[in-house]
């Protein structure tokens, strides 16, 4: 079953990427048993399947992601919130109250106003409606302090590493805390503004180098760099 | 106002810019040009210039006209006062109106509306100078804009025209071979899917001129794929490009 | 007005056996009537029914100015209003890209087949000139309306009388009679619609509502081509697009025998 690329190489829409029995997935589909790519990006397979790792795309919201969005509009019963999709998010105010909500005695402004950032759990989403967000669980709610980075959403699994091991690395070398949204924004928050800088800095270097080998060490080495470069200073 | 020269084209094919029948404009392709769309292109294909953003997919406003099983596109071509010889108002004239519909009705064929019920996709075309051929080019841009925009896609659509021209079945003309010709093809086609997109045509041909324009219209319409692609990969070969020599 | 997913299945399927929910064959066109001068005050008009759709339209001619690249012309000008009681899809208010895009074929069509002898149109270089009015009236839309507007277009030209005029010291002055408006060319529309890789001809409103595309063609009276509009947001395969240029042909020769025989 023949394949026409070689992995990690650029591909445009159109681009006949493999005919057979393989499965037409991430940014790809199938006609007349021939596999083409739908977006532009790195293509790469495995016996299974045919795929290509998009180089620019847009978040689409998935029933159980961590995301971090913007009160763009405070609601009868609710908020909407701005979580960088093709869909707005809504936030009900039953979620983030503990009791009843009664629209009369609550102020939902007072709660979150316009501007404020959240972390969120989408509970539902389908094609029939817009997603719906959650922020009962631990680590969810109203963001206070930190800086928010974004990057494109396809640079995430990059960000968080195999188990973690990239965000777990800097976490670790910066002191930060760090919440990774699977929509593409970030949110660092540290002890002082320079931990933060140094954080966000890995961070960006990872979205430009994402596709390259070694990244993990590359980061970590840049990281140790600046933090003696300030000790001199 | 400029008067049309008698001759537009010699016996042996000659253009008055020089070109042979066959031959293209030279073609300058740019991807990612505008920092707010969601994706962007620019043109520029002989003295015609030409801009295209895309917005999307996102909420549709107003919302009464989503639909509830697919992404609404929504084209708008129209060109500055200042992209033509004689001042044109900046109010939209027929011709846009009717342009813009039919560039729309060449993107939409290239797109997997259904994956975003509900949205809305925007693609705005701005012609900053106009020598001919403006909605091919416009059709292009938009393409490259849609892709830049992370919009999954089946095929860039290319697009380009061919005509009549004193007696020579041109390809890519001017606005002086359009005005003083005989007959203009303008069309958009993917060439993987071999699916044409736009098709239209004014002036007198015959069944066998409008096939030998429609197949010179089609290779192209193939070259340009090829221009597309380049474009779109260029942006990000550069990036990773520089990320490499960094690393080194 | 959306045509329900079960009927969709059906008329493709039909199709696919060759035949059409109205029982025609995929390229048999729909009964044409052709109705002229039913509008006397204008100086012609026509009214033809394809099927069910049904267009008016009236030409009215004046007086006015050249345009400036064409001095010694006369002005073609055609409008089309899908009035809102044809269809309840149609709202009042300025033309949308529907009727634009159904004026701006009409037009390419006479204009480019030079059907109209503009020259013969011209009263004082420069100064004075006919300026013929071609205003296309959906009344019912089932579907095809391209072809109705150019058919009733074409129909209503040839019944149109320009009124006499003596030019006497700069001013034109009207005489009582009439001569016919020179048409020269007898432009005819045929436009093909493709359901499920089949192509079928003049679609009524349902075909219309679940096809990929349309592809029209006007073609003069020598057989040459003068105006091809694609529409709708499918496409054709290269094969697709040369079977409508051959398949037209005939159906132009058969339809224009009808339009050019009522005068």
């Amino acid at each position: 079953m023949p394949i026409f690329y070689e992995r990690k190489q650029l591909i445009t829409p159109g681009d006949l990427l493999a005919e057979g029995d393989y499965e037409a997935s991430e940014n790809t589909y199938k006609e007349d048993n021939k596999i083409y790519a739908s977006r532009i990006g790195l293509m790469d397979y495995d016996q299974k399947k045919v795929y290509v790792v998009a180089l620019k795309s847009f978040y689409v919201p998935r029933v159980g992601d961590t995301v971090i969005g913007k009160v763009v509009e405070v609601g009868l019963s609710g908020w909407i919130v701005d979580i960088r999709a093709p869909y707005l998010a809504t936030l009900r105010a039953s979620d983030a109250l503990e009791r009843p909500f009664n629209p009369r005695e609550n102020d939902l402004t007072a709660i979150f106003d316009v501007g404020t950032l959240v972390i969120a759990k989408i509970i539902a989403y389908d094609r029939t409606r817009d997603p719906l967000l959650s922020i009962q669980e631990a680590g969810l709610g109203k963001i206070k302090r930190g800086q928010v980075i974004k990057v494109t959403p396809t640079k995430i699994p990059r960000v968080i590493g195999r188990k973690g091991s990239m965000v777990n690395m800097i976490k670790q070398e910066t002191g930060c805390e760090i919440t990774v949204g699977q929509n593409g924004v970030i949110l660092v928050s540290g002890k002082s503004p320079e931990e933060e800088r140094l954080a966000m800095m890995a961070i960006r270097k990872i979205e430009q180098e994402s596709h390259t080998n070694g990244l993990t060490d590359r980061v970590t080495e840049m990281i140790r760099k600046e933090k003696r470069g300030e000790k001199n200073a | 106002m400029k008067k049309t020269p008698e001759k537009l084209i010699d016996e042996k094919g000659n253009r008055l810019d020089g070109r042979g029948p066959t031959d293209l404009r030279p073609i300058k392709l740019e991807v990612g040009v505008l920092g707010n769309a969601d994706g962007s292109a620019y043109i520029e294909q002989g003295k015609s210039k030409i801009l295209a953003a895309v917005y999307g997919p996102r909420e549709v406003h107003p919302k009464h006209l989503a639909l509830p099983d697919r992404a609404l596109l929504r084209c708008r071509y129209h060109m500055a006062p200042f992209s033509v010889e004689e001042r044109k108002s900046p109010a939209p004239s027929r011709r846009e109106v009717e342009l813009s519909k039919v560039i729309r009705e060449a993107l939409e064929p290239s797109l997997f509306l259904e994956y975003y019920p509900r949205t809305s996709i925007d693609i705005f075309i701005e012609v900053l100078q106009a020598d001919g051929g403006t909605r091919c080019a416009g059709i292009i841009v938009s393409s490259l804009a849609l892709a830049d925009a992370g919009i999954p896609m089946r095929e860039l659509v290319a697009a380009c025209a061919a005509g009549k021209v004193q007696g020579h079945l041109v390809l890519d003309l001017t606005d002086i071979e359009d005005k003083g010709g005989e007959a203009d093809m303008p069309i958009a086609f993917m060439p993987t899917c071999n699916a044409i997109t736009l098709l239209q045509m004014d002036g007198m041909l015959t069944n066998d001129e409008f096939e030998q324009t429609l197949n010179m219209a089609l290779d192209g319409c193939r070259q340009i794929s090829q221009l597309q692609k380049e474009a779109l990969k260029a942006k990000y070969v550069a990036v990773k490009e520089a990320v490499e020599e960094r690393i080194q | 007005m959306m045509v329900e997913r079960v009927k969709q299945k059906q008329i493709a399927q039909l199709i696919s056996l060759g035949k059409r929910l109205d029982g025609r064959g995929p390229t048999d066109h729909r009964e044409i009537q052709i109705e002229v001068g039913v509008v006397e005050r204008a100086e012609g008009s026509a009214r033809v029914r394809l099927g069910k759709t049904e267009v008016l339209v009236g030409i009215k001619l004046e007086i006015g100015e050249p345009y400036p690249d064409t001095p010694d012309k006369g002005v073609l000008t055609v409008n089309a209003e899908l009035v809102p009681l044809a269809s309840p899809t149609f709202e009042p208010g300025p033309p949308d890209e529907n009727s634009i895009e159904i004026a701006r074929v009409v037009d390419r069509g006479i204009r480019e087949s030079n059907a109209i002898n503009l020259e013969k149109l011209c009263i004082q270089p420069r100064k004075k000139v006919f300026v013929v009015f071609v205003d296309v009236y959906i009344l019912n839309h089932d579907g095809n309306l391209i072809d109705a507007s150019a058919l009733a277009a074409l129909s209503a030209l040839l019944n149109t009388k320009m009124f006499n005029y003596e030019v006497k010291e700069g001013e034109i002055e009207v005489k009582p009679d009439y001569t016919p408006l020179p048409v020269t060319n007898f432009p005819i529309p045929v436009t093909f619609a493709k359901i499920d890789d089949k192509l079928i001809i003049d679609p009524w409103l349902e075909e219309e509502q679940v096809m990929d595309a349309r592809l029209t063609m006007i073609v003069e009276k020598d057989g040459k081509i003068c105006a091809v509009q694609k529409g709708g947001s499918g496409c054709f395969s290269v094969q697709e697009v040369l079977e409508i240029t051959k398949m037209t042909q005939q159906k132009a020769k058969e339809l224009r025998k009808i339009v050019v025989k009522e005068k």
